[in-house]
């Protein structure tokens, strides 16, 4: 673990049923998902090993069922673990003690949740206000916080409107201010976006990555959506049966799919758009001429690629060339996708 | 199909199912009744002898004496009624004058119309403020208003004390699993109890007058509540729970700001019933003699006077539907925001408002007495000649003779021999009969509480009156369902009838049910017949009720596909909506069962054999010990026929697919 690590954890467990730690502790090793079931159990997550660097934007992604809320829910200790364990700023947060707990979750970490989890008797500017409350902010201060939170996420004027009177992309606004409401430095992000409809999602999902822009914290966010994933994951965790089958990079996923599973998952998608002329660029090959940039995706060059006669074409990442791309690679990805 | 064997697995008893074990039940009860009809049977088995009764009420009085004086139990709550007193003498001063401290009312009834008007648009718009204001004018017109007050300072206190101590329990219920496990039992009993087995204890314990009567009150109206807590917190949804918990909550501001909160719906229907029970049960304290509305009534229905009855009645109705109606306008009353820049006195405009005229009043009543309160020759109360209306109504021939062919022919020819037949029968023959019956209806379970229960009723020395008492109820509710379900089902068929009977229902479900004997005693003087019609008025109203609800929320698509599939009106009925409607009308025939229980004690006053009528004996000495047993016995039976409808209704709801 590095200084850079926020989240770390080794070998989690989290088993639902009676008594689990016990039922843990006696399981044969490589006991399946569906094995555990037959006994009278349910593996929420299996064995999983993770970490998330600073700044980093992890995006956890899996079918509904999978164990994606469940592990996010670990990270937080909103459950408890039954094996395994859980670093956060290389603190392990199952032997805090519950005060320790509330003093990590009132000044390091936001959550946002799918339904919101708005209170229901509280004016918008009170349910921004809540977290600074519950650590006893004085009045005047936290009002200030609450206004100034209200008008980044751009709801200046509603503030004094109640939760039921406000539309669903309105209400997660708000959830996302009272999230970063303490400034935390750990946000998690329970599929925000997933209440929403589609051309909402998109204009909310524009609107956190230019949030994200401004602020820079760790992120761990859920979503069940792939497209929503390439569009904002540094690093995505794909789930199945509570197990991670494979954490990478959007292209790495796309290109080197760990499993047979994770293959079928990305077999619809674009991988031209995906993957981008950073990870294609080989060091030790040789170019001449104009460089393109690293983070374009291979649909962006498309064009050039077609037209360009090089057999390989200098890479560049901040004006320096890292390497060359192989032109007839990167066109077997965009015809590929065509 | 492996499902279905399994699951029918369980019902088989050495080979028979269900209903043929319940058959041979009832065939061992029958043989055993014609043995008793041909001498056969020996004494013994036609009636527990007597020497064989256990003197339960001896052994709980020897309980209750020793809790009562040897644990010093009489002491702590002598104590705590030094404090209810304290506050009761300060809400009778404000409300109707009495000379205690603060030694500032009456408040002048004016000033409370308004205040009622007031909150009334505040919680409803207009309507509401006219059922408030006009209620409280109503009675101060019409020359209630100090024996209104009297109730109502006994309510005042009653409610929020059941409020705050059915909140903590549901709390504590809901937090502490084994709580709520210990609670459950003692709640259903508590909730089939016959109110007359509250009334004695309050008064042993804490003095005749308001403080029993308030102690008696609370402790009714608390069930609910607790129920309603738990409820309302076990529904708050996680997420939010998981919001708080990520705000950095403690387990204290989590209650406090999150789930209280959240669980506001809840609790607030849980506010509702503890008004609406208190109201009742406030009314009923009259049998331990608590002055107030219920003492009022008690009086003028002995002495026959049937135009103060009614009046009195009119009052108590007026105060449920208000107290009913504004409650639940607060339940719905959803926050609303105001418009930046807003004026400090614009948002708190109607505050203000009931302020300004309460004090304007106050200020009023110093110089105009009538403002202050009615004398006794300014009222409008018109007993005397809505007395001889009414009495000249039932004189008139037809109406005479529809009376008294109900009497004569109803009575004597079914309901008496009915009631001759219910008591020939050998006691264990009746209890192999309800055992019977919980078996083929409820499930095994079901059927062995019917045998304690009953053999304990036999035990307990009442057979007799409990007989009669079952009987009147069943009686009672057989007619009543002969009349609810079809205006149920006719009512059904459109939207607007079954809007219009289920306001009445809702209405009708909110009055004290004492005021039910009015009209009964009216049409029927005293008699069986006005007690049987009394509970047949007050158990047809769930019986419509739910028969209404049932088949309106019968799914379209189901009476959509009988339709294409050329139904006529009457095999849709038969075929698809009554079978799919059937265990929405068993809770309703289940309430109305239970509401008969009720109401079969209460009509005791009229004057009845049954378990009723010793109870209220009870109540004019210290008898607690017979007081308990009568009172249990009562329970006993409402509980049996409560778990076994209820266990069928649910079983047939999850067969039906219909979750629960």
């Amino acid at each position: 673990m590095t200084a850079n690590t926020v989240i770390s954890c080794k070998n989690v467990w989290k088993i639902f049923g009676n008594n689990p730690e016990a039922y843990l502790s006696k399981m044969p090793d490589g006991h399946s998902f569906d094995d555990i079931r037959k006994d009278g159990y349910i593996a929420g997550v299996k064995d999983v090993s993770i970490e998330v660097s600073r700044g980093e934007m992890l995006v956890i992604m899996g079918l509904s069922g999978s164990g994606k809320s469940t592990l996010v829910r670990c990270f937080s200790r909103l459950h408890d673990i039954t094996g395994g364990t859980i670093e956060v700023e290389g603190q392990d947060i199952m032997s805090l003690s519950e005060k320790e707990l509330i003093d990590l979750r009132r000044n390091k970490m936001g959550m946002v949740f799918q339904s919101f989890g708005l209170l229901p008797h509280r004016t918008v500017l009170d349910n921004v206000a809540f977290p600074l409350e519950m650590r006893g902010q004085d009045k005047h201060e936290r009002r200030a916080r609450a206004l100034e939170v209200v008008k980044l996420v751009g709801l200046e004027g509603r503030e004094d409107y109640f939760p039921r009177e406000l539309s669903g992309g309105q209400q997660q606004r708000v959830g996302i201010a009272r999230s970063l409401a303490i400034e935390p430095d750990i946000w998690f992000l329970d599929e925000p976006f997933s209440a929403l409809d589609p051309l909402i999602r998109r204009e909310m999902q524009d609107e956190f990555l230019r949030l994200q822009e401004l602020l820079g914290k760790t992120i761990v966010f859920i979503t069940h959506d792939f497209d929503e994933a390439l569009r904002l994951a540094d690093r995505i965790a794909i789930m199945k049966d509570g197990a991670v089958e494979q954490c990478d990079t959007p292209d790495q996923i796309v290109l080197n799919p760990a499993t047979e599973y994770v293959r079928k998952f990305t077999e619809e998608i674009d991988k031209a758009r995906v993957v981008h002329a950073g990870v294609l660029a080989k060091a030790d090959l040789k170019a001449t001429g104009d460089p393109v940039d690293a983070k374009a995706s291979v649909q962006d060059l498309a064009r050039l690629l077609v037209q360009d006669k090089r057999k390989t074409i200098p890479v560049a990442r901040d004006g320096a060339v890292i390497g060359g791309m192989d032109r007839a690679e990167a066109l077997e990805i965009l015809l590929e996708a065509g | 199909m492996a499902d279905v064997t399994d699951s029918y697995r369980p019902d088989r008893m050495a080979g028979f199912s269900r209903t043929q074990w319940a058959q041979v039940l009832v065939g061992v009860a029958v043989v055993l009744t014609v043995l008793q009809y041909t001498g056969l049977l020996p004494a013994a088995f036609h009636r527990l002898p007597e020497e064989l009764v256990p003197n339960f009420a001896g052994w709980l009085d020897a309980i209750f004496n020793f809790v009562k004086d040897d644990l010093g139990l009489l002491a702590l709550t002598r104590l705590l009624t030094e404090g209810l007193q304290w506050l009761l003498d300060v809400t009778a001063n404000l409300l109707f004058g009495k000379r205690r401290w603060p030694n500032i009312g009456p408040i002048p009834w004016t000033a409370v119309a308004a205040v009622a008007g007031v909150v009334g648009y505040y919680l409803g718009g207009w309507r509401m403020a006219l059922l408030g204001a006009g209620t409280f004018i109503w009675t101060a017109l019409i020359g209630q208003w100090t024996i209104a007050m009297e109730t109502m300072s006994v309510l005042v206190v009653a409610a929020p004390l059941a409020f705050f101590i059915g909140l903590g329990f549901g709390i504590l219920a809901w937090r502490k699993p084994w709580v709520n496990r210990a609670i459950k039992p003692v709640l259903s009993v508590l909730q089939t109890l016959p109110f007359f087995t509250y009334l004695l204890p309050a008064v042993i314990f804490f003095k005749v007058g308001p403080t029993a009567g308030a102690v008696a009150t609370t402790i009714y109206a608390i069930p609910p509540m607790i129920l309603m807590t738990t409820l309302g917190l076990q529904k708050v949804s996680p997420e939010v729970v998981e919001a708080g918990n990520m705000s950095g909550c403690t387990r204290w501001q989590l209650l406090r700001h999150v789930y209280l909160p959240s669980a506001r719906t809840e609790i607030l229907v849980g506010v509702n019933q503890v008004i609406m029970l208190c109201l009742a049960m406030v009314v009923l304290t009259a049998f331990i003699g608590m002055p107030g509305l219920g003492a009022k009534l008690l009086a003028m229905m002995g002495s026959f006077k049937l135009g103060r009855s009614f009046e009195i009645g009119i009052t108590i109705v007026l105060l449920a539907v208000m107290l009913d109606r504004m409650s639940k306008a607060w339940v719905v009353k959803q926050p609303e925001h105001f418009e930046k820049g807003t004026p400090w006195w614009k948002k708190h405009f109607m505050l203000l408002l009931g302020v300004g005229l309460f004090l304007f009043f106050v200020l009023l009543s110093q110089f105009v007495p009538e403002a202050q309160a009615l004398g006794r020759r300014q009222n409008f109360s018109q007993g005397k000649e809505l007395d001889n209306l009414i009495k000249g109504f039932l004189n008139i021939d037809v109406v005479k003779a529809t009376t008294g062919f109900l009497r004569a022919f109803v009575n004597v020819q079914i309901l008496i021999p009915f009631r001759n037949f219910m008591l020939s029968i050998p006691t264990p023959a009746f209890i192999l009969l309800v055992i019977a019956f919980a078996l083929w209806l409820g499930g095994k379970k079901q059927a062995v509480y019917a045998g304690v229960f009953f053999s304990l009723v036999a035990l307990s020395g009442w057979w007799d009156r409990s007989v009669i008492t079952l009987y009147s109820v069943i009686s009672a509710v057989v007619i009543a369902m002969m009349i609810g379900l079809p205006l149920g089902i006719v009512a059904a068929r459109t939207e607007k009838w079954s809007k219009r009977i289920l306001l009445v229902c809702d209405t009708a479900q909110t009055f004290p049910s004492f005021v039910y004997l009015i009209p009964a005693i009216m049409l029927f003087g005293i008699t069986d017949i006005a007690v049987i019609f009394s509970i047949l008025i007050f158990a047809m109203v769930p019986l419509t009720r739910y028969t209404i609800e049932g088949l309106r929320t019968v799914p379209v698509e189901m009476t959509e596909a009988a339709d294409m599939a050329g139904a006529t009106r009457m095999q849709k009925l038969w075929k698809v909506q009554l079978p799919l409607a059937l265990p929405t009308m068993a809770v309703g025939f289940n309430q109305a069962i239970m509401f008969a229980f009720f109401m079969v004690i209460i009509a005791a006053f009229i004057g009845t054999q049954d378990l009723g009528q010793e109870l209220q004996r009870t109540l004019a000495g210290t008898d607690m010990g017979k007081n308990f047993v009568l009172g249990i016995c009562v329970a006993l039976m409402a509980l049996t026929f409560d778990l076994t409808i209820l266990k069928w209704a649910s079983d047939q709801k999850k067969k039906l697919g219909l979750g629960d």
